[in-house]
């Protein structure tokens, strides 16, 4: 690879490998990130999305492979990497003892800014993220949302041009996750590179210009989220009939609005199939459903979950163990069972592998 | 950004990477480490204000030694006519306090690890080294407020130090030594076991064998032989009877100064040590 001041991407990973132990954690991640770009990083506990962060934000040396950050090598010029990037791990880094305000200036000050002007800088950073109100009282005084939000500003202290996010609305409501969303969609019109790590396609669909699916180690696929949920296959009409009705009928009229095969679960009568219509088709549906008198206890237009697009790319869902991707059965002692199809938000669970 | 490409290839290794950006002059970066470092102990210093408890529960413990070995074993043990046992007594309770101390390097480090906040700290363009060293210096200030309330506790149990106002700089000073000498054990213990539980309590397994086998509580003539030659020898029985000197007024001999070389030869060894396993704290937890 060369290199050259002008297009060279902002995140450039080539070939990474890092093992802990019998845990492959990376396999071979090469990824690269435009400058301006948001590259959401998407992948079950346990995919090396974490080690990836890790390596490239400096944190740990990978076995093999480099990776490039802002131009510079993040292992023999990791102390110039550290002075153009923000991490916000999973945890909340901040001293929960330290009110929001000392937390920051603290920072400021760790980034080489006088005292004064790293105090100004803080009281910024509180007013931007809502905090303001809550500055002279200590982190561990704030809901989860707030200390995601003092985090985050604590990354932000020298706006750097690289950013990494490492599953940064994990655990949280969903009122304080889209307020989330909010701020980092205002870091990324400003013109912020990000690398974002989450379990959620919806998140990775919100924030991110393009998603690199991540599986044992590597990316098994990429593209924008359209491109994604085509391979998985789209949308999908989910009827359930009511009891008594015609179910070849409502085969038939599915059949009429979809592509592929329609799943018929009798005993449930839950019916299923594909469709590239959206709502027109289920509008569609429920019409002529409805002229056919069959009559129903529920219909919606369900979108590909982070489980499906798991599903069609690698044959086993997202619930896989740790860091290793083998099929379900060998998983590592204390993990939950991989389901296929567990439908859960993946992403209710601390990542537990691979930190 | 340095990307650019360097055109006549001085290693394989260079042919198709830019050059690394030119480390700081080493001014400069001291000049940041102790920026940082203090930047750090204030930190600290901070956290001690804010969670009192820590403080209070770090000196209930010397203080119920002082008054153990005054008032429930002191009576047994006979150290000769010159010197009073509850004055015999106070330089091991200095020297084990300031010991023990060091276990609280560890335990801030491992607690600092497992929020993450050492991470963030590594993903710093700042001075990593001063992670460590602004907590030990943060100990050592600690360390002195608890020897002076040790101090006033011995005063009133009946603590007559007869030394000069010379040796008491000197017991003073080496008092600091060891506890900045223990706390970068300490830190070692922190980075290397780094659960908190686990740090407290490998942190003291053998300090607590290496402060009682010790002229601390008793002298080390009383032993038995193999175990005598051990106490004699090591180096906090070197410090204590050094300490000791000094507090009582009587010659120090050579434990000044072996003591000191201790000190210094631990510290040769742990402070790399440290920063070693700081740059691997990035690993796998």
């Amino acid at each position: 690879m060369s290199t050259h001041n002008g297009g060279q991407p902002a995140i450039l990973a080539e070939g990474l490998h890092k093992r802990f132990g019998d845990t492959r954690a990376l396999a071979g991640l090469d990824l690269s990130v435009g400058a301006g770009e948001v590259l959401g990083l998407l992948g079950p506990n346990g995919a090396g999305k974490t080690t990836a962060v890790r390596i490239l934000s400096t944190l740990l040396a990978p076995d093999a492979g480099r990776a490039r950050v802002a131009g510079l090598d993040v292992v023999r010029d990791a102390a110039a990497v550290r002075a153009r990037i923000g991490l916000t791990g999973q945890y909340t880094a901040v001293d929960q003892h330290l009110t929001g305000r000392e937390n920051l200036e603290m920072f400021g000050r760790l980034y080489h800014l006088p005292r004064a002007t790293a105090r100004r800088r803080a009281d910024e950073l509180l007013e931007r993220f809502g905090l303001t109100d809550a500055a002279t009282r200590p982190a561990k005084t704030y809901s989860g949302g707030m200390n995601r939000r003092l985090d985050l500003a604590a990354s932000l202290i020298v706006e750097p041009p690289v950013l990494f996010l490492d599953e940064p609305t994990t655990g949280l409501d969903p009122r304080s996750r889209i307020a989330m969303w909010d701020l980092i969609v205002e870091l990324v019109a400003a013109g912020t590179t990000l690398l974002l790590t989450t379990q959620y396609l919806d998140e990775a669909d919100q924030l991110a210009h393009r998603i690199a699916v991540l599986d044992a180690g590597r990316v098994i696929a990429e593209g924008t989220s359209d491109e994604l949920k085509r391979q998985v296959g789209g949308e999908r009409i989910e009827l359930t009939v009511a009891r008594g009705a015609s179910l070849p009928d409502a085969e038939r009229i599915l059949r009429e609005h979809s592509h592929g095969d329609v799943h018929v679960d009798p005993d449930t009568r839950l019916l299923a199939a594909q469709t590239d219509g959206g709502a027109r088709s289920l509008a569609d549906v429920v019409r002529d459903l409805d002229d056919a008198h069959v009559q129903l206890d529920d219909i919606g237009l369900r979108r590909p979950t982070l489980d499906d697009v798991f599903l069609a790319l690698t044959g086993h869902g997202a619930q896989a163990p740790e860091g290793t991707g083998a099929p379900a059965g060998t998983q590592a002692p204390g993990d939950p069972p991989a389901s296929a199809d567990t439908q859960v938000p993946v992403g209710t669970r601390p990542e537990t592998g691979a930190q | 950004m340095n990307a650019v490409e360097s055109t006549a290839p001085r290693s394989p290794r260079l042919r198709e990477e830019p050059p690394a950006p030119a480390r700081a002059p080493l001014r400069r970066r001291l000049y940041w480490t102790a920026h940082d470092s203090l930047v750090l102990t204030e930190r600290t210093l901070r956290l001690t204000t804010r969670i009192p408890e820590l403080l209070v529960f770090s000196i209930i413990q010397p203080v119920m030694f002082v008054l153990l070995f005054r008032y429930v074993f002191g009576g047994a043990i006979h150290i000769g006519n010159s010197v009073s046992y509850v004055n015999f007594l106070m330089a091991g309770i200095f020297v084990q306090t300031v010991a023990f101390g060091g276990v609280t390097t560890g335990v801030g480090l491992a607690h600092d690890l497992d929020s993450g906040l050492i991470d963030r700290y590594r993903s710093l363009p700042m001075s990593h080294f001063a992670v460590v060293l602004g907590r030990t210096a943060a100990d050592l200030v600690r360390n002195v407020f608890t020897v002076v309330v040790m101090f006033a506790v011995g005063f009133a149990v009946g603590f007559r130090p007869l030394g000069s106002p010379t040796d008491w700089l000197a017991a003073a000073a080496l008092l600091l030594l060891l506890s900045f000498t223990f706390s970068w054990i300490g830190a070692c213990v922190g980075l290397a076991v780094r659960n908190v539980e686990a740090v407290q309590s490998a942190g003291f397994i053998w300090l607590l064998p290496l402060t009682f086998t010790s002229s601390a509580f008793v002298p080390s003539a009383t032993m038995p032989n193999g175990i005598r030659q051990f106490s004699e020898a090591q180096p906090v029985s070197q410090i204590v009877d050094a300490v000791r000197a000094w507090t009582l007024g009587q010659p120090v001999g050579s434990h000044g100064a072996v003591a000191v070389a201790w000190c210094v030869g631990i510290l040769v060894v742990f402070m790399p040590l440290a920063a070693r396993l700081f740059k691997r704290a990035g690993g796998k937890v």
